[in-house]
């Protein structure tokens, strides 16, 4: 009678914390969209912000945050899933392996702002890059480098060893067995990693501060030239995100509606967000299911 | 005994120091089948794994001796393995087919080995399932996930995945012990279909199976291997004391 009565107060308390977490989660969001929707129309999705007065748009912030995780990802996934695969199957088990895995640890952990000012010294300084997209993606890319190394380590440690010993005894080379046989079962672990990956891309001010910088020059939306500096298109301007725009808009606003275009602004970023994940996992889904034949 | 398919020499494997393969040599007749028997841990598995070197797999195996197959050593290292292990097809005790369409599980390895033809791989998809009996049970859905089949049609789709790149050797690993009854027979009675055109090396735990489906019967014991020799000799009036003990299941 007792462990009953134990196991339905586990179940209880259990069931009260989801509960919980799920309400937190949900009015976070109402909250922002309740607060912020308001302000979003077409005009504000579209046009460059104002500096004193009414009527400031987020555009140029908005196709920063999207071009911003292009970038990064470009660099992030192919060097992610490289070194994932690498540590998983073919570096050997000794110290230096595993001092390698200590590394990508701390440096998943490291605080933001302190690589956005390694991103400052290093790439904006050293390399000369200036605040710039570049810049901004190579440190994001520093801190979502070792998310995307673990998780593919993890996903490829995760398929059946019977499933690479099938592809070996085919008389398959390692890599083809890696590439055709383990990575399209490993695929589903990976996309969810990138999705989270991404998320921190849109999220991300601190690091962003000193190397993509806090300002955007007046973009011209009709020049895809890459290397004008007045085309959007251009990794080596600067570039202010949707989320240091919230954070500038807040803290050192002069806009006479600084407060709603930063509520719209969240707004806008939180369903970009929610857009962005769906969207994703949609596309990753069917993928997969083309890998697998399953209906 | 006809014409030899290999020959081990001397074959020993050792998992860190301890030596789970005692200098093993042994040889194996084309077109019969040869069963490996034996308590658990006793290396057959390990043994049977070494002659594709899938034992490469796992960290800290290491293997002695030789392989002799077509006139060449497969330990030797120059010898080239993604090109041996074409040769010699496997088959685990758990169905482990690709996460694809059953096409796609055959297809996969002739095409991987140069065939790009269409018409070509699907002749080969054809008889390979018709060689495991699998043909008119999937031939309407040959698209549809692998995973979607029981686990005897399973089994039997890796063993056709296995024959589709016309290995001259088939290496199974316990392949009926995770099926039902009637799973079991057929895969058996493939056994039996297959051997006219290979030679089939098959771990086993069931006496029965062994002494229904092998020619030739090898007894292993503790890494050692005690007696090889005839199916019927083994079963019906073995050398060894502990052959007897072991098939009669007085251990093991």
């Amino acid at each position: 009678m007792k462990a009953k009565l134990a196991d339905r107060i586990a179940t209880g308390a259990i069931i009260a914390i989801a509960g919980l977490i799920m309400a937190i989660l949900a009015g976070l969001i109402a909250y922002l969209l309740f607060r912020g929707l308001s302000h979003v129309s077409w005009h504000f999705l579209t046009s460059p912000p104002q500096s004193f007065k009414k009527g400031g748009g987020i555009g140029p912030q908005l196709f920063n945050s999207l071009y911003l995780l292009v970038l990064t990802m470009m660099i992030t996934i192919p060097l992610g899933i490289g070194a994932g695969i690498y540590m998983s199957e073919y570096a050997k088990a000794n110290r230096v392996t595993d001092f390698i895995r200590l590394v990508v640890e701390v440096l998943s952990s490291f605080p933001s702002i302190v690589i956005g000012l390694f991103g400052l010294l290093v790439f904006v300084n050293l390399f000369q890059m200036k605040y710039s997209l570049a810049a901004g993606a190579l440190a994001l890319t520093v801190f979502n480098l070792p998310l995307m190394v673990r998780i593919t380590e993890q996903a490829l440690r995760g398929v059946p060893r019977e499933q690479k010993e099938a592809g070996l005894a085919l008389g398959l080379s390692k890599w083809k067995t890696i590439w055709s046989v383990m990575l399209p079962m490993a695929f589903p672990a990976i996309m969810t990693g990138t999705i989270l990956a991404s998320g921190r891309v849109f999220g991300e001010a601190a690091a962003l501060l000193f190397t993509a910088g806090m300002t955007t020059p007046k973009l011209d939306f009709t020049n895809w030239n890459p290397t004008d500096p007045q085309s959007p298109l251009n990794p080596f301007r600067p570039a202010e995100t949707l989320a240091v725009h919230i954070w500038k808009i807040n803290s050192e606003g002069r806009a006479p509606d600084a407060p709603e275009i930063a509520a719209g602004a969240s707004a806008v970023l939180i369903i970009i967000v929610l857009l962005f994940n769906l969207g994703a996992r949609t596309l990753g889904r069917a993928i997969y299911r083309k890998f697998t034949a399953t209906k | 005994m006809g014409e030899k398919a290999f020959f081990t020499k001397d074959l020993s494997v050792y998992y860190g120091e301890k030596q789970a393969i005692k200098k093993i040599s042994m040889d194996f007749p084309s077109r019969e089948v040869i069963a490996l028997i034996g308590p658990s841990g006793c290396g057959k598995s390990t043994f049977l794994r070494s002659l594709n070197r899938m034992n490469d797999v796992i960290p800290g195996a290491r293997v002695e001796g030789q392989i002799w197959i077509d006139g060449r050593d497969i330990n030797d290292p120059a010898t080239d393995v993604v090109l041996l292990r074409q040769k010699i097809g496997m088959v685990w005790q758990k169905p482990n087919p690709f996460h694809k369409s059953i096409y796609e599980n055959i297809a996969f390895g002739p095409r991987y080995h140069g065939i790009r033809d269409k018409k070509k791989l699907d002749e080969i998809v054809e008889s390979s399932l018709r060689k495991t009996a699998l043909w008119d049970e999937v031939k309407d859905r040959l698209h549809r996930s692998a995973l979607a089949l029981s686990g005897g049609q399973q089994q039997r789709l890796c063993i056709a995945r296995s024959v589709a790149v016309q290995p001259s050797i088939l290496l199974m690993d316990e392949p009926a012990s995770a099926l039902d009854p009637v799973s079991t027979a057929k895969v058996e009675e493939l056994i039996a279909e297959l051997k006219r055109e290979y030679c089939i090396v098959i771990v086993t735990h069931n006496m029965y199976q062994a002494a229904r489906v092998s020619d030739k019967t090898a007894f292993f014991l503790m890494g050692d291997l005690v007696e090889y020799d005839t199916t019927q000799k083994i079963f019906t009036n073995p050398s060894h004391r502990s052959t007897d003990d072991y098939i009669s299941g007085r251990f093991g």
